[in-house]
C-alpha cells in the first residue's frame, strides 16, 4: 500500500512542478487581437561527433579526471573506513541486522532531505520541512487513532496538509518576495505550535499496524521496505533533475534567475512548484515516521532540521560534486547515521549524535574542498 | 606626486629608462591538459600603452588573471619595476605594486552600492576598524567629479546600466593605481581587459584621454581589445598572442590595420560586407506602435522580413532599452506590437510570452542575464529548446550534447567541449555560445543587444555572416549597438536615437561607420 502512496505522491509532486511550469496561461496574456498560432514543429539538429575529452578509462582519462573521480566517490571510501574502524572496535557493529536497523531508523530523515533538494536547487531554503514532517505524523496518528479514519484516508489528508503548507510558503516567498529563510523559519515554528496545541502535548500510539508492517517488513534482500522507499524517492528525483525539462529549468532558476527569466521560463511558478513538492515529500517522511515508530509525539521538530540539511549539503560534495543530488544525499545520510551508531556502540553518550552530524558535515565538506583546491562552491 | 616618485626611484639606484615596468618570462599555465599560456614573454615599458591582442581564447585574460593573483601559473618569472616578484601572487597583493585592474567581467559586486564597490580594494587589504562612511562618500563624490561623472554613491551597482558599471570599474582601477602611487612611490600600471565593448564611442574617448593623462605622468597601461582601430589609436606597441604563444610584438607606429589582423589570426581575411537590400516593400514582421517605457517615449518602429535594423545613439539616448521593452524584460508603460498577425499589448508582455510568440533576445549582460557560468555549455545552449529533446517522459541527454556540439562547430566555439562549464570558455567564445543558443530556436524576430562585444575579429565575421544568413532566410533582426562598425557591417537600416526618440534614419549607402558616428554627434548637438 505504501508503495502506492509513494508513487502517488511522487506523481503528484512531478505534476505540480510540471503543470505549474508549462500549462495554462499567465493571468496577463499580452495578446489583445488576432488568433494564437500553433507551436512550430522543429526537428532535431543533425548530430555531429563532438570534440570530447579523453576516452573513457584510458590512461589519459585517469590522468585528467582522477581528482574528480576521487571526489565523486570519496563517500564510499569514507564509508568503508568507517565500517572498518568500528568493526575493529565493537563486535556488535559489524552485523547485517545492525546496519539494516540503522538504515531503517534513518529512512524518514532521508526522504525529507531528498525533498529539500528541490527548493535548494531552485535557490530557496525550506526550514519548515521538519515541522511538516511532525505535523503529518501527528495528523495520521490523530485521524487514525482518535477519529477512527482508515489509515489510507489519514495519509491523504496529511499529504494535502503538506501541500498546503508548501503553498503558503510559496505565496509569501514568491508573491511578496520575502526571503525563504525568514518565511519558512516562521511558518515552521508556527506549525510546531499548532501541533503541540491540538495534541495537547499527548503522544498518540497504536497507529494502524498495516502502516508499521509496510515499513519494517523485509521483502527484498532482507532490507526493510522503508529503506527501499528512500531508494525509490531518490531514483525518481534523480531522474527528474537529470532527465526532464522541468528539472533542468529548476537548475537554471537556482543558478541564474535572470537568465532563466529571459529564456522565457516562468521563474515564479518554478519556485512555487519546488516549494510545494518539497513540503509534500516532507509530509511523506512524516507518514513513514509514524509507521516506523507506531506512534507520533508532538516533539520539537528542530532536532531534525540539521540532519536534513546536513544530508543535502554533504550530498552536494559527492556523486555529482557541486550540485545537490539525490544519490549523494542518500548515501551521505546513511553514512552519518552509521557513524553515530558506531559511536554509541563503543559506548559514547548520546550527545555524540550532534557532534557527529555537525562535525561530520563540516569535515566532509572541507575535505572535498581540499581535493578541489578550494574552488568557490556553486550550488 | 609624480616628481617625488622619480626621486625615490633614482635613490634606489635604478635608472628610469631601461627598467621596464612589467616583465613576464617563460610564463605558462594550463587548464586540465590544455595550455592557455605557453612560455610567454611580455614586456611593458614605462610610460607606454601596451596592447595585448589575440583571438578569443588565446590567453589574454589568463595572463592578466595571473597578475591579479587569481590563477597560479605553472611556470614563469615576474618583474615589476625591476623587482623580482615571487609567483604565484596572493589575491590583492597587486595593490602593493601599484597595479590596478579592470577585468573582462568588470569584477563588481552587483548587490552592493557604488561606494562599497569603489572602496572594496581598500577594505579588503587594510585593517580598518572604523569606516567613516560620510567621509568616504564625500571622497567618492570628489573622485567622480574629477572624472566628470555623475554617480550616486548609494546606488546599487546591479541596477545601473552596463555603461555606468564599466565606468565605475574603470574609475576604481584608476583610483587604485593612484593610491598605490601615493603610497609606494611607483608610477603604477593600469591593466584594462577589454574595457571598451561596454562603452559608447564618447566613453571610449574619455577613457583614452584618461589613459594619455596617466601615461604622461609615467604610468604604464596594458590594453586588451578586439577593436583594431582602438588599438592603433591608443597603443605604442602591442604583443599578439596566438594559442597561448607570443605570435609577435608590433610597434604601432608605421603598422597597418591588416598587419595587426594578420598577426592575430595568422592569415589574411576578407572583412564581411553586406549587400544592403531595400526591404521596405517586403512583408512586415513586427510593427511597434507608441512604445513608451524607461527613457523611450512613443516609439514607432517597423521591421520587415529579412531586414536587419540597427539602433544606436549616445549614452543616455535610451536606444539600448528598446529590445528589452519589446521582449517584456523591462516594463513598458504603453504601446503595442503587431507580430505574425497578432496584436500584442507591450505593457502586458513578458519573456515567457515573447518566447512563445517567436521572439528571441540576446541580452548584453553576459554574466548576469545571458548565460549561467557555473553550468555546462550543453545545458546553457539547450535551455530555450528543451522541448526538442523530449523523449517520452524524459530528455535525451546524448542528443542535447550532440546538438550543442553541432552548434559549437557552426559558430567556431573553441574548444568545442559542450560538457565544460560555460565559465571555462574565454569571453568571446562564451558570446558565440550564447548567440548560438538563441539563433538555433529559429525565431521570427531576433533582438540583439551588443551581440559581438568581446568577440574577436575573425569570429566577429562569422557572427555577422550567421546573422545575415538568418536574415536572408526571412528572420527580422533588431540590433542595439554602440559599435558603429558592426552596425555598418550588418544593418540594412540604422536608427539614431537621442533623448528616447528617433532623430535620424540612415538607409542604403548612408549606412557607413562614419555616417553613423556623425549622426550620433549631430543628434546630440541638435537636441542641445
Ligand atoms: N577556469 C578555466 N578552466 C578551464 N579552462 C579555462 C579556464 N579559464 C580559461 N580557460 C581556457 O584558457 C584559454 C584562454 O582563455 P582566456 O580567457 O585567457 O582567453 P582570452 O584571450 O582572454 O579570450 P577572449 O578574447 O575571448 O576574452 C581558453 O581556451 C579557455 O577555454
Ligand atoms: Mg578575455
Amino acid at each position: 500500500m505504501i508503495v502506492i502512496v509513494i508513487a502517488v505522491i511522487l506523481l503528484v509532486a512531478a505534476l505540480i512542478l510540471t503543470v505549474l511550469q508549462e500549462r495554462g496561461t499567465t493571468g496577463s496574456s499580452p495578446i489583445i487581437g488576432g488568433a494564437p498560432r500553433g507551436m512550430r514543429a522543429i526537428s532535431l539538429p543533425p548530430s555531429v561527433r563532438s570534440a570530447q575529452g579523453p576516452r573513457f578509462w584510458t590512461e589519459a582519462y585517469w590522468a585528467a579526471n582522477w581528482k574528480t573521480l576521487l571526489q565523486r566517490f570519496s563517500i564510499f571510501i569514507a564509508y568503508a573506513l568507517l565500517l572498518l574502524a568500528f568493526a575493529l572496535a565493537s563486535p556488535a557493529f559489524f552485523t547485517w541486522s545492525n546496519h539494516t536497523n540503522v538504515w531503517f531508523s534513518t529512512a524518514a530523515i532521508v526522504v525529507m532531505s531528498l525533498g529539500l533538494i528541490l527548493p535548494l536547487t531552485s535557490g530557496d531554503f525550506d526550514l519548515s520541512i521538519a515541522s511538516v514532517m511532525v505535523l503529518s505524523a501527528m495528523m495520521v496518528a490523530a485521524l487514525n487513532v482518535w477519529q477512527g479514519w482508515p489509515v489510507g484516508l489519514a495519509i491523504l489528508a496529511a499529504l494535502a496538509a503538506g501541500a498546503l503548507v508548501g503553498a503558503v510558503n510559496a505565496f509569501f516567498i514568491v508573491y511578496f518576495r520575502i526571503h525563504s529563510l525568514i518565511v519558512t523559519l516562521g511558518v515552521g515554528t508556527l506549525i510546531n505550535g499548532v501541533v503541540i496545541w491540538f495534541s495537547k502535548s499527548n503522544t498518540i500510539s497504536n497507529v494502524s499496524f498495516d502502516l508499521a508492517a509496510a515499513m519494517y517488513e523485509r521483502v527484498f534482500l532482507k532490507v526493510p521496505n522503508n529503506v527501499w522507499y528512500t531508494v525509490i524517492v531518490a531514483f525518481a528525483l534523480w531522474y527528474f533533475l537529470e532527465y526532464t525539462a522541468p528539472g533542468r529549468r529548476l537548475l537554471f532558476v537556482g543558478r541564474g534567475r535572470e537568465v532563466a527569466r529571459l529564456a522565457g521560463i516562468r521563474v515564479d511558478r518554478v519556485r512555487a512548484g519546488s516549494l510545494i513538492a518539497c513540503s509534500m515529500i516532507a509530509a511523506l517522511a512524516g507518514v513513514m515516521y509514524v509507521g516506523m515508530t507506531g506512534s507520533a509525539e508532538p516533539i520539537n521538530a528542530r532536532a531534525f532540521v540539521l540532519p536534513a540539511f546536513a544530508g543535502a549539503f554533504l550530498g552536494a560534495t559527492c556523486i555529482y560534486p557541486g550540485r545537490f543530488n539525490p544519490w549523494g544525499t542518500l548515501i551521505g545520510l546513511y553514512f552519518l547515521a552509521t557513524g553515530v551508531n558506531g559511536l554509541s556502540l563503543v559506548g559514547l553518550p548520546s550527545f555524540i549524535q550532534d557532534l557527529f552530524y555537525g562535525g561530520g558535515l563540516v569535515i566532509a565538506v572541507t575535505l572535498s574542498q581540499i581535493v578541489l583546491k578550494r574552488q568557490q562552491q556553486n550550488f | 606626486m609624480v616628481p617625488s616618485n622619480v626621486a625615490t626611484e633614482t635613490k634606489t639606484g635604478t635608472s628610469k629608462a631601461d627598467v621596464p615596468a612589467l616583465v613576464f618570462r617563460h610564463l605558462s599555465k594550463s587548464f586540465g591538459g590544455a595550455k592557455a599560456l605557453d612560455d610567454v614573454e611580455f614586456h611593458v615599458d614605462r610610460g607606454e600603452v601596451h596592447g595585448l591582442l589575440g583571438q578569443n581564447g588565446s590567453g589574454k585574460s589568463t595572463l592578466i588573471k595571473v597578475l591579479a593573483g587569481y590563477h597560479d601559473p605553472d611556470n614563469g618569472e615576474l618583474e615589476i619595476y625591476g623587482r623580482r616578484i615571487p609567483l604565484p601572487l596572493v589575491p590583492g597583493e597587486y595593490l602593493k605594486y601599484g597595479l590596478g585592474f579592470v577585468h573582462q567581467n568588470l569584477g563588481l559586486v552587483p548587490s552592493l552600492t557604488v561606494l562599497e564597490n569603489l572602496i572594496a580594494g581598500a577594505l579588503a587589504t587594510k585593517a580598518r576598524w572604523y569606516i567613516d562612511w560620510r567621509a568616504e562618500a564625500e571622497r567618492a563624490l570628489e573622485t567622480f567629479a574629477r572624472f566628470r561623472l555623475d554617480f550616486d554613491p548609494d546606488a546599487i551597482v546591479g541596477a545601473l546600466p552596463q555603461v555606468q558599471q564599466a565606468l565605475l570599474a574603470i574609475v576604481r582601477a584608476f583610483e587604485e593605481i593612484r593610491a598605490g602611487a601615493a603610497e609606494h612611490g611607483t608610477p603604477g600600471i593600469l591593466i584594462l581587459d577589454e574595457p571598451t565593448p561596454f562603452l559608447p564611442r564618447e566613453g571610449v574617448e574619455r577613457l583614452f584621454e584618461l589613459i594619455r593623462d596617466i601615461v604622461s605622468h609615467g604610468a604604464s597601461v596594458v590594453f586588451v581589445s578586439h577593436d583594431v582601430d582602438e588599438v592603433m589609436e591608443i597603443t605604442d606597441r602591442a604583443t599578439v598572442l596566438r594559442d597561448g604563444k607570443v605570435a609577435g610584438v608590433i610597434g604601432t607606429k608605421g603598422a597597418e590595420r591588416n598587419d595587426f589582423i594578420e598577426k592575430i589570426i595568422g592569415r589574411r581575411i576578407d572583412l564581411f560586407t553586406t549587400e544592403r537590400v531595400d526591404r521596405s516593400a517586403s512583408e512586415v514582421t513586427a510593427h511597434v506602435a507608441g512604445l513608451t517605457g524607461g527613457p523611450i517615449a512613443n516609439l514607432d518602429l517597423v521591421v520587415h522580413r529579412g531586414e536587419v535594423v540597427g539602433l544606436t545613439g549616445l549614452i543616455g539616448s535610451g536606444y539600448e532599452h528598446v529590445p528589452y521593452l519589446m521582449f517584456g524584460a523591462r516594463p513598458a508603460s504603453g504601446g503595442t506590437l503587431a507580430l505574425n498577425g497578432l496584436l500584442l499589448s507591450l505593457p502586458a508582455m513578458n519573456p515567457y510570452w515573447a518566447v512563445q510568440l517567436g521572439i528571441a533576445l540576446l541580452p548584453g549582460d553576459r554574466q548576469g542575464a545571458s548565460g549561467v557560468g557555473t553550468l555546462p555549455i550543453e545545458d546553457n545552449v539547450t535551455l530555450p529548446v528543451l522541448d526538442w529533446f523530449r523523449r517520452g517522459l524524459g530528455l535525451e541527454r546524448r542528443g542535447m550534447r550532440a546538438g550543442a556540439a553541432a552548434l559549437g562547430q557552426a559558430y567556431e566555439v573553441r574548444p568545442n567541449r559542450p560538457d565544460l562549464n560555460l565559465d571555462s570558455l574565454s569571453g568571446g567564445n562564451q558570446q558565440k555560445v550564447l548567440l548560438a543558443k538563441w539563433m538555433q530556436s529559429n525565431p521570427d524576430l531576433l533582438l540583439l543587444d551588443e551581440p559581438t562585444q568581446g568577440v574577436d575579429v575573425g569570429a566577429r565575421q562569422a557572427v555577422f555572416k550567421a546573422v545575415r544568413a538568418a536574415a536572408d532566410q526571412g528572420l527580422a533582426v533588431i540590433c542595439a549597438s554602440s559599435d558603429h562598425e558592426q552596425l555598418a557591417a550588418i544593418c540594412d537600416r540604422v536608427l539614431v536615437f537621442a533623448r528616447g526618440r528617433v532623430v535620424s534614419e540612415l538607409t542604403g549607402n548612408n549606412v557607413t561607420k562614419d555616417r553613423i558616428t556623425e549622426q550620433c554627434y549631430a543628434s546630440a548637438t541638435l537636441q542641445g
